[in-house]
């Protein structure tokens, strides 16, 4: 005979079974059972929060940075609604999260309660998959099935509706076995054999190979980051990645061609448009990444490795979609290569048209010695860090392209940024959560000074939890990438794309307990860097850099990839309709 | 600047899910999420322990979606398959409306003698108006309404369609 308990109880032992060790989270009425249980406890670490959305993105943070899923606790009404956009964002970039929300008691769902609202409803369609709980017998298994289900497959959140009486309620609760609620849950994880074989032909056959890697490399945990590292050190082909694969290669290599898309390279957006052939690894043919899509490279063979069918096809139609884990398939396709002892085709043409390509110099800026030039200031943040291999999170903009094609990146896990979503304001929560994940690592947010507004409260959390992360600040004091935008499309009219009455950033930090430090011309900007490391505890770092400044290369949005904009006097003022309504 | 539209197909697709709480939503919320077509939308329990339902939709829409949609409903989480009968090839399609015509003399007697060619069953009857039940196909109804209509069509309601493949196996 088990003894019954409490659905609260029920719940921190579920996850203390599941190996939760932080949950980042914020009281509430309607969850206030679920604290008491969590304070008489000793296993499970609670971050307090400033903001739910900020709870999100640090669970993120810390789901990127260890492998592990995140947790988050939240309140009913307001504390779920503000949990939305961090779940959307994690959709979108595939991050494994388990979010609880309190809910009003079982008997006033639907009545307009205080603190109500239609939480599953809301989630539903920014979830992998929600569920309300109605019985604290069921609620073991829910939260053991949301774990393997948010952590398996595509990752994605889960949201666990747990209303108040439910947390009170006793049941039994009994560690639960393998079995599913949901039978029909069986992501594909080994590739099929003939596929791989098919593939590893096309790969030993092609003349201009590229391989495309995603997120999914980096979601299919350290060891797929290997297999890539292996299978290109045996094909001999280039490889580029989308802006969420960064350190799944590693930048130092010379067959990196470095992030490709709408702010990559050149030389790896013209390798993408000239290639016979394109392995797409746990990459998903994002618009940012393809383009204009009649004009995606047009003279390849595709081969698409993806756990997620509905990836496959959906936008780009490809020759040989293969369903799976996308570090088995490397793996299945390494063993193979070696088995057969392929020989592969003579790549050195192939590599010559690289290496014109990469004379261009895409990623060179403009010097100054009156403004620190933002690509500058990361290239001295990388030199001063890099033996650190520190953990970098972004903000959203133009911050965000500049530290993607200029902060090298050596391993997976070390890259935490808003891909899908592009949600402002996720950089400081997500390095506060990478910081809990990763006590001894030099986390570093680069922010906009714009973004970096959005959970500002955050600095608050780092505070109370002793978190030393670095938040670098490149301030132009525009929404950068929004005048950008408006410089390329709308002829220069700045709408409100111009911050007034900034707060000063170093008294702000101080204000926190936290170092603040401004640095204001190129020949500060080594020893800010340095006062910011040597500084213990959290920093602010208000780095005033070139204000008007633009990110190139670009495609514009609805250009093909070899209509790049390399430098800014090629920019046109004004677009046609047809443009302006791309995104 | 005008936005374009693609050649469609209409396609009937057959879903077992989970009998659980809000899976409709989740089905018709993903439709209306990635914008694809709901002609019609059909869903009951279909086995013995009511665990599982059978949710028939109608959509419409180029191949390319078509496949899409298949992708997007499989990765729900309580979808167990999903079944293009369409693709499949042989199989049955049926519907039932509930058609009230209202008429007096000639009218009323040539609706009751489209009926009896269109199998239709009178299952409501005034002096002046008829409840017909009809079976088949959503273009027999189509075609029966379209007669109807001239006749006093007063309001119809109709299920929607269910199918099944043809043969002895399960689809």
């Amino acid at each position: 005979m088990v003894s019954e308990r409490s659905g609260a109880d029920i719940l921190i032992e579920a996850l203390t079974d599941l190996g939760v060790e932080v949950v980042f989270g914020y009281p509430g009425g309607a969850v206030l059972p679920v604290y008491d249980a969590l304070f008489k406890q000793n296993h499970i670490r609670h971050i307090l929060v400033r903001q739910e959305g900020g709870a999100v993105h640090a669970a993120e943070g810390y789901a990127r940075s260890t492998g592990k899923p995140g947790v988050v606790l939240v309140t009913s009404g307001p504390g779920a609604t503000n949990s939305v956009t961090g779940i959307a964002d994690a959709l979108m970039d595939s991050i494994p999260i388990v979010v609880i929300t309190g809910q009003v008691p079982t008997a006033l769902i639907g009545s307009d309660a205080f603190q109500e609202c239609d939480t599953i409803g809301i989630t539903r369609h920014c979830t992998k998959h929600n569920y309300l709980v109605k019985d604290p017998a069921r609620l073991g298994a829910v939260v053991h099935e949301a774990f393997h289900i948010a952590t398996s497959g595509r990752p994605g959140p889960v949201v666990i509706d747990l209303p108040k009486d439910v947390q009170i309620a006793t049941a039994a609760y009994r560690k639960p076995g393998a079995d599913l609620l949901h039978k029909g849950y069986k992501p594909q994880v080994k590739p099929d054999p003939t596929l791989i074989e098919t593939a590893v032909e096309m790969i030993a056959a092609a003349e201009r190979p590229v391989f495309y890697t995603g997120g999914g490399i980096i979601n299919a945990g350290p060891a797929a980051s290997q297999f890539l590292r292996e299978l290109a050190r045996l094909t001999g082909a280039p490889v580029t990645s989308t802006l969420m694969g960064l350190g799944a290669f590693p930048a130092s290599s010379p067959q990196w061609l470095g992030m490709l898309g709408m702010h990559g390279t050149y030389e790896a957006n013209m390798a993408m448009n000239r290639a016979d052939l394109i392995v797409a690894l746990g990459a998903r043919f994002d618009d940012r990444v393809t383009g204009r899509l009649d004009a995606f490279s047009p003279k390849s063979k595709k081969i698409h490795v993806d756990i997620d069918r509905s990836s496959v096809n959906k936008t780009v139609a490809v020759d040989l979609p293969v369903i799976g884990d996308v570090g088995r398939a490397m793996e299945a396709m390494i063993r193979l290569w070696k088995a057969r002892q392929l020989p592969r085709q003579d790549l050195a043409p192939w590599f010559r048209d690289i290496t014109a390509w990469r004379e261009r110099e895409s990623l060179a800026f403009p010097d100054s010695t009156t403004e620190i030039m933002p690509q500058l200031a990361i290239r001295r943040l990388w030199e001063a860090t890099h033996a650190r291999r520190p953990i970098i999170s972004t903000e959203v903009g133009q911050h965000q392209m500049w530290a993607a094609q200029h902060f090298g990146f050596e391993d997976p896990n070390k890259w935490l940024t808003s891909g899908g979503l592009g949600t402002m304001g996720y950089g400081l929560p997500a390095a506060i959560g990478a910081q809990v994940g990763n006590p001894n690592a030099l986390v570093i947010d680069i922010a906009g000074e714009a973004s970096i507004l959005m959970n500002i409260q955050e600095m608050s959390t780092a505070a109370q939890h002793r978190l030393p992360v670095k938040v670098f600040i490149l301030n132009n004091q525009y929404m950068g990438m929004v005048r950008q935008w408006q410089d390329l499309t709308y002829g220069g009219r700045y709408s409100e794309s111009y911050t007034e009455a900034l707060p000063d950033f170093v008294k702000l930090a101080e204000a926190y307990g936290w170092t603040g430090l401004r640095i204001e011309k190129p020949r500060e900007l080594d020893d800010g860097i340095a006062a910011m490391l040597a500084a213990d505890g959290p920093v602010m770092v208000d780095c005033r850099v070139a204000k008007l400044a633009n990110c190139f290369p670009m495609i514009p949005s609805g250009a093909a990839h070899t209509e790049m904009l390399l430098q800014a006097n090629e920019v046109s003022g004004e677009m046609d309709d047809a443009a302006k309504a791309l995104v | 600047m005008h936005i374009k539209a693609e050649d469609a197909e209409r396609h009937t697709l057959s879903v077992l899910v989970d009998n659980e709480a809000g899976i409709l939503a989740r089905i018709a919320g993903m439709f209306s999420a990635r914008g694809y077509n709901i002609g019609s939308l059909t869903v009951a329990e279909v086995t013995e322990d009511e665990a599982v339902s059978r949710i028939t939709i109608v959509t419409e829409g180029p191949p390319e979606m078509i496949d899409q949609i298949i992708s997007q409903l499989d990765r729900l989480v309580p979808v167990h398959k999903v079944t293009d009968l369409t693709a499949l090839g042989p199989h049955v399609e049926r519907e039932l409306a509930l058609v009230k015509v209202s008429g007096t003399g000639d009218t009323r007697i040539e609706a009751l003698r489209l009926a009896e060619v269109y199998r239709a069953r009178v299952v409501d009857a005034t002096i002046s108006s008829f409840v017909f039940e009809v079976t088949g196909g959503s273009e027999k109804i189509d075609k029966f309404l379209e007669l109807m209509r001239e006749l006093g069509l007063i309001e119809v309601a109709r299920t929607g369609v269910a199918a099944i493949a043809r043969g002895n196996e399960a689809a």
